[in-house]
């Protein structure tokens, strides 16, 4: 969606410090509606305006220096960092979705991260760190459609950020990259090798993502990249582990029972908050508070473990996947049967990071979901 | 590993009815309860005392990181005392030699099936005092076998990685470690007792982590399953690591042989050193190893008066 009104207008517009429209979403942004609107509709400043504007302008300046750009913003994890950040600090949101009951100090811009328009994002503001939230994970969508979404709008992300000079990306990836494996030791630590994709092709992108990040934190040391690994995010958000908690009867593998972590979904907003800090850089695994077999954990959020032999799961889970009764790909059940936890001890160190929310509340949260849908 | 009082959600919740939900369930808790008192009486200690007597370290939820499950162990400890005392009647020297804290303990390996850990581990938890829970390096192969992979890690069992052993050392644990793996085990009746070629990071693992190592020789493990081949192909095809052909399997008889068993527990080496060293500066070390429980096995077999008595 090549606009001619944005490049056209954008094209005069200085370099980055020469012009800091702070705060100030871009006249074009869909966001120019309801309490915004005023703000959007007025005439846009060329020069800097230093506190003259109305109090909610003011407030926003209150903030810190630059403002950070959350990309996948309105899935869960999303919504919550941006609640929690906007206390603190400006915060501009990008997604393809609307941002429903959004904070008024949040903007938000509903854009495709792999359209141009992402650059007047960086072009127009300060922007003093990324989070990097919007990753694809639905294995309906084609690969090809993943692709672009997660690898080539991750890379053009990587081009804006090296260009605007921006200091501070926090990229989540996830312990998955690691993959579950039988001979993995009980406890991967940082530096062991990413064999998420070796299994199961749909973690390809994953893991690629995660090596770019890694790439550009070698390539650009000025900006301070920090990958964080949680282990199975659980709580009132859209992923696997939380579905698979939220079943009555969910599947298990016979004969397997690995040992599992699951960290609280806020917990990983906290350790993103640490990781914008300044100072801080490398890669972090998250782990939640303590580590249970499957079993217990699916005792313990109220379902009944489902005892299905492999090969059975297999032809079971293929042939539901291709009714699209289930989309959960049956490549992912080494998930249930080898353990892939990570050592969280860096984490602790250097980031300051400590669990605060026990196992059983992020069950709880995650079946709390439930009952509610029910 | 915090160990957080407030965080701990379930502190014993295992007794309080969770998990005891299916009749089949509780009919094999209440068989295994009777296997418990039965070992306990034929063997006359307390075998839950023994299990109570152990330190692990618990994670926040009090669990074991590696999946250590006290409640099956009590189970698999009763079998194992059984074995240990009546099947095996086995002669235990010297395992107060074994030092506190984190200890390798280096054996040679024998039978077919690891027995021969089995008697070491409940060696350790019935003979010594206070009570060790050794835990054991598995191949990495068990952890794709379905029910075994389950098991393994409940009972302890770790799979065998230079990162888990390092781990369990740092926490002050002991492990069973048979450097000769698979080759020692899968070992044809004719070359009983001979000692394979030994792997060498159990000796840079030991540098590394400052650790003590015991070497124990262990005899009776050779004749209770003898193997007269190795039939490689169906090995292969089962993505085992051999395929022993036990004639006493002909005859129907599953049990191993009711061998004695006899463990030497020999005085700890404590070496110092760089752990990336040379092979060769390595190898000294491991040799030494090896020829003293070469010798310790030398000993045994010439003290013996039969394979079973």
């Amino acid at each position: 969606m090549p606009n001619p009104e944005t490049t056209g207008r954008d094209k005069p517009s200085a370099r980055r410090g020469e012009e800091p429209a702070r705060g100030r979403p871009s006249a074009r942004a869909p966001v120019a509606r309801g309490v915004f609107g005023h703000l959007s509709g007025s005439p846009r400043p060329t020069e800097p305006a230093p506190r003259r504007e109305a109090t909610t302008e003011t407030r926003l300046r209150a903030a810190a220096e630059g403002s950070v750009l959350v990309t996948g913003v309105c899935g869960r994890l999303g919504r919550l960092l941006a609640r929690e950040l906007h206390r603190t600090d400006r915060v501009v949101g990008v997604d393809r979705r609307p941002f429903a009951d959004r904070p008024k100090d949040i903007v938000h811009h509903e854009v495709d991260m792999r359209r141009k328009k992402m650059k007047d994002i960086f072009r127009g503001r300060d922007i003093r760190a990324v989070v990097h939230l919007g990753v694809l994970h639905d294995p309906r969508r084609s690969d090809r459609d993943r692709h672009t979404w997660n690898i080539v709008a991750f890379q053009k992300l990587l081009d804006y950020m090296s260009q605007y000079e921006v200091p501070k990306l926090v990229v989540l990836s996830g312990a998955n990259v690691y993959g579950p494996q039988p001979n993995n030791p009980q406890f991967l630590t940082e530096d062991s090798p990413l064999l998420g994709a070796q299994h199961f092709g749909g973690m390809r992108d994953l893991v690629e993502l995660d090596m770019l990040a890694q790439s550009f934190f070698w390539k650009y040391p000025n900006t301070e990249t920090v990958v964080l690994r949680p282990c199975h995010i659980v709580g009132r958000v859209h992923n696997a582990a939380s579905n698979y908690l939220r079943l009555e009867r969910p599947v298990m593998v016979m004969g397997f029972d690995p040992m599992m972590q699951v960290v609280h979904e806020k917990d990983v907003v906290h350790a993103i908050q640490l990781a914008l800090r300044p100072g801080v850089r490398g890669i972090f695994n998250i782990r939640g508070p303590g580590e249970m077999p499957l079993s217990h954990l699916i005792r313990h959020a109220g379902g009944r473990p489902r005892q299905v032999p492999t090969p059975l799961a297999k032809i079971a889970l293929d042939q539901l996947w291709k009714l699209r009764l289930s989309s959960f790909p049956s490549q992912e059940l080494d998930h249930l049967r080898y353990v892939c936890m990570v050592d969280d001890s860096r984490a602790r160190a250097e980031l300051g990071y400590e669990p605060a929310h026990s196992i059983d509340r992020a069950i709880r949260d995650a079946r709390r979901l439930r009952y509610q849908m029910d | 590993m915090a160990q957080g009082g407030s965080i701990v959600p379930f502190a014993g919740w295992r007794r309080s009815g969770l998990l005891g939900g299916s009749p089949l369930r509780q009919a094999l808790r209440s068989v295994g309860d009777r296997v418990v008192r039965f070992a306990e009486e034929v063997v006359g200690q307390d075998l839950d005392a023994r299990i109570a007597g152990i330190t692990t370290h618990l994670n926040e939820v009090g669990q074991d990181p590696f999946g250590f499950d006290p409640e099956t162990s009590r189970y698999a400890l009763a079998v194992a005392a059984l074995l240990h005392r009546r099947y095996f009647r086995t002669q235990v020297f010297g395992i107060n030699r074994v030092p506190q804290g984190r200890v390798l303990i280096v054996a040679n390996h024998s039978g077919q099936l690891p027995l021969d850990a089995v008697m070491i581990g409940s060696a350790m938890m019935l003979d010594a005092d206070p009570p060790r829970f050794p835990r054991s390096m598995v191949e990495t192969w068990t952890a794709e076998l379905p029910f075994i992979s389950a098991l393994y890690p409940r009972l302890g069992q770790v799979v065998g990685s230079p990162e888990n052993a390092r781990r369990l050392l740092q926490q002050e644990e002991s492990l069973i470690v048979f450097p000769e793996g698979a080759r020692g085990i899968s070992k044809t009746y004719d070359q009983r007792y001979q000692l394979t070629d030994f792997g060498l990071g159990f000796v840079r693992l030991a540098l590394e982590t400052g650790t003590p190592i015991v070497p124990v020789a262990v005899i009776g493990g050779e004749e209770q399953y003898p193997s007269v081949a190795d039939f490689k192909p169906l090995a292969r095809l089962l993505k085992m690591p051999a395929f022993p052909v036990m004639p006493q399997m002909l005859f129907g008889m599953l049990a191993p042989l009711p061998t004695k068993y006899r463990l030497y527990f020999g005085e700890p080496f404590r070496f110092s050193g760089d752990p990336d060293d040379d092979d060769s500066a390595i190898e000294e070390k491991v040799w030494l190893v090896k020829s003293t429980i070469q010798s310790m096995v030398n000993r045994g077999l010439r003290e013996r008066k039969g394979v079973f008595i």
